[in-house]
């Protein structure tokens, strides 16, 4: 019926070509983008569903306890998520006076020409896949950290001194300490880059004013272009703390991998990503499974709460990075 | 006032200390990432030719002790980085258009904006464990296919991204010109705007490229490994980073000298791609 109302309908304009494929295009344009909400969302639903299990089973126990044994299949995640915050946290303090430095070397003090090859040469640094920096940890830097920091660390550690109680473990290398520092070297460049994007964004003439009153260029680091891009480095620094806590690979290799409460700096300890990364090809039951999902779903809202905060502060700041 | 005079003399020689040990402080530490940068190449060099030969590229996985070489990681990565990257750029350029010229300042728009800026940075072995509930725990298999599927997850949006800004960036004369002559938006999109981002669009492939080659997380519990050659996506298909992962945490020196020598492997290819990309954009030195 509607054919034959087309059909009688004087012929006007003619469609241009490709005006159905316009409409399909834009169509397809809004499913792709649609695409990116429903893999956030599915992930979110799917280690939900997963780790449900384990939520229900061990209920706020799952979040306090330490004990973490496949045999008997009770499990408690309070040893990989205090390894998550603990590596990350140290490894953000490490970085980030590192990352300040390098970002105002470049944007304040560098010689033009040294600029872009010192630039890229960091930003290399962030193109190095994780399990490289893991190799390198495993293999180069924790023995020659073993004998350089631990040893002589633990020998100077009076009994009963907080350095005793801090420096207490095997002095392999490996360990709490040794992990965050290696988390602190992969995220310096990311830190780093943003914060000189955000340098550079500052206008020219606040910054020359400020030199122009006498400022030395650490005043004018300190106390003008820095509070002037304060949102945003906040939001570059929350970048790099997102990537920390995530960061699987690197850690794996050099935290030790053990499930309880780590005592001290150079004890083995195993953070949410490590633990999942070991742990997921082998889960023998349903509920081990079930517990690493739940620790995915843990580890997925710590880093989405700080990443949305990140992104928000750069926003602020009109920069997206 | 001589007084006075003093301490303002003192507060130069103050102020002019703090400086320098700032500007000491700045060098300080960015010499010291330079020399982590040296060291972590230096290091992958120097253990990783050792490793290089013929073997390596001829030959599948070994079992301990006896000779062997990479070649069915070498193929299993470079499929599935392919198969991902085939996804991730439809997807991503679409999504992408969609965000720069159809979202315009719509709420929808700028959440999915946001939800894309955060998926850029998710932690991949989450994306790992996603793709096992979603691919491989049903089908009850690992396979290469759930592999670059969770490797394409990782690589749409920071393809998705960069397509939307290089098309912000086209001037909006452009979009009018092309309209004006009566073709259809989706017309001009694809065969105007889509033209004179291409170098931009290029680089975000070649950046989302990098990035995927190296990533090891997502597919320990997708593709898994398998030890020997074969091109059969839909069983567990051998990769690099897996490969890498295992014969590094071995206790067989063999096995260790192939995980450094794919470790080179895969630094060169990821460090070689990040470079290209940086000469396709040709971005303008900024002072």
């Amino acid at each position: 019926m509607t054919d034959a109302a087309i059909n009688l309908a004087p012929k006007r304009r003619v469609q241009p070509r490709g005006a159905l494929v316009a409409k399909f295009f834009e169509w397809i344009c809004f499913a792709a983008a649609t695409a990116l909400l429903a893999t956030l969302g599915g992930l979110l639903i799917s280690l939900f569903i997963g780790g449900w299990p384990a939520f229900s089973k061990f209920g706020f126990g799952f979040f306090t306890s330490t004990a973490w044994n496949p045999v008997t299949d009770v499990y408690g995640a309070a040893g990989p998520i205090v390894g998550t915050l603990v590596t990350s946290a140290i490894a953000l303090a490490l970085s980030l006076p590192v990352a300040g430095g390098v970002a105002f070397f470049l944007v304040e003090l560098c010689p033009a020409k040294l600029r872009r090859p010192i630039g890229t040469a960091v930003e290399l640094l962030a193109g190095i896949p994780s399990i490289v920096y893991g190799m390198w940890g495993l293999f180069v830097f924790a023995p020659i950290f073993a004998k350089y920091v631990q040893m002589p660390l633990m020998m100077a550690a009076k009994p009963g001194s907080l350095l005793e109680k801090l420096t207490t473990g095997i002095p392999n290398g490996s360990g709490i300490l040794s992990a965050s520092i290696i988390l602190a070297i992969m995220i310096l460049p990311f830190m780093a880059a943003t914060l000189r994007e955000l340098l550079l964004a500052v206008p020219a003439a606040v910054r020359e004013s400020a030199y122009g009153l006498g400022a030395t260029t650490a005043e004018v680091v300190t106390t003008v272009t820095l509070p002037y891009v304060r949102a945003g480095a906040i939001g570059a620094v929350m970048l790099g703390l997102g990537r920390a806590l995530g960061e699987t690979m690197a850690v794996t290799f050099i935290i030790g991998n053990a499930h309880g409460f780590p005592s001290s700096l150079f004890d083995s300890g195993s953070t949410i990503a490590s633990t999942i990364a070991n742990e997921f090809t082998e889960a023998s039951s349903p509920e081990h499974a079930g517990a690493l999902l739940a620790l995915g779903f843990v580890l997925f809202i710590i880093t989405f709460a700080v990443l949305a905060l990140a992104r928000l502060m750069l926003r602020k700041q009109e920069i997206r990075l | 006032m001589t007084g006075a005079a003093k301490t303002s003399e003192a507060r130069v020689v103050r102020r002019r200390i703090t400086n320098i040990a700032f500007q000491a402080f700045c060098i300080l530490v960015t010499a010291i990432a330079l020399i982590a940068l040296a060291a972590i190449l230096w290091s992958l060099l120097t253990q990783g030719i050792g490793g290089l030969d013929l073997a390596v590229f001829t030959l599948s996985t070994p079992a301990p002790g006896s000779p062997g070489g990479l070649a069915n990681a070498i193929v299993g990565s470079i499929m599935m980085c392919v198969l991902a990257m085939i996804i991730a750029v439809v997807m991503g350029i679409l999504a992408g258009t969609w965000l720069a010229e159809y979202a315009g300042g719509s709420r929808y728009g700028s959440v999915v904006r946001f939800i894309n800026d955060v998926l850029l940075s998710a932690p991949s072995i989450l994306v790992g464990l996603f793709v096992y509930t979603l691919l491989v725990a049903p089908f009850r298999g690992f396979s290469g296919l759930a592999g670059a599927v969770a490797l394409a997850l990782i690589a749409i949006p920071v393809i998705t991204r960069t397509t939307e800004d290089v098309l912000s960036l086209q001037p909006k004369t452009l979009r009018e010109a092309g309209v004006a002559l009566g073709a259809p938006y989706s017309f001009v999109i694809r065969t105007v705007l889509w033209r004179s981002a291409g170098a931009g669009m290029i680089t975000g492939g070649l950046l989302a490229f990098a990035r995927i080659s190296g990533e090891t997380a997502p597919l320990l519990f997708t593709a898994l490994n398998n030890q020997f050659f074969s091109v059969d996506l839909t069983k567990p298909t051998a990769n690099l980073p897996v490969v890498i992962f295992q014969y590094a945490l071995s206790a067989y020196d063999d096995w260790r000298r192939l995980a450094w020598a794919g470790a080179l492997l895969i630094a060169a290819a990821v460090l070689g791609v990040t470079i290209l990309a940086r000469a396709v954009a040709k971005e303008p030195s900024r002072s």
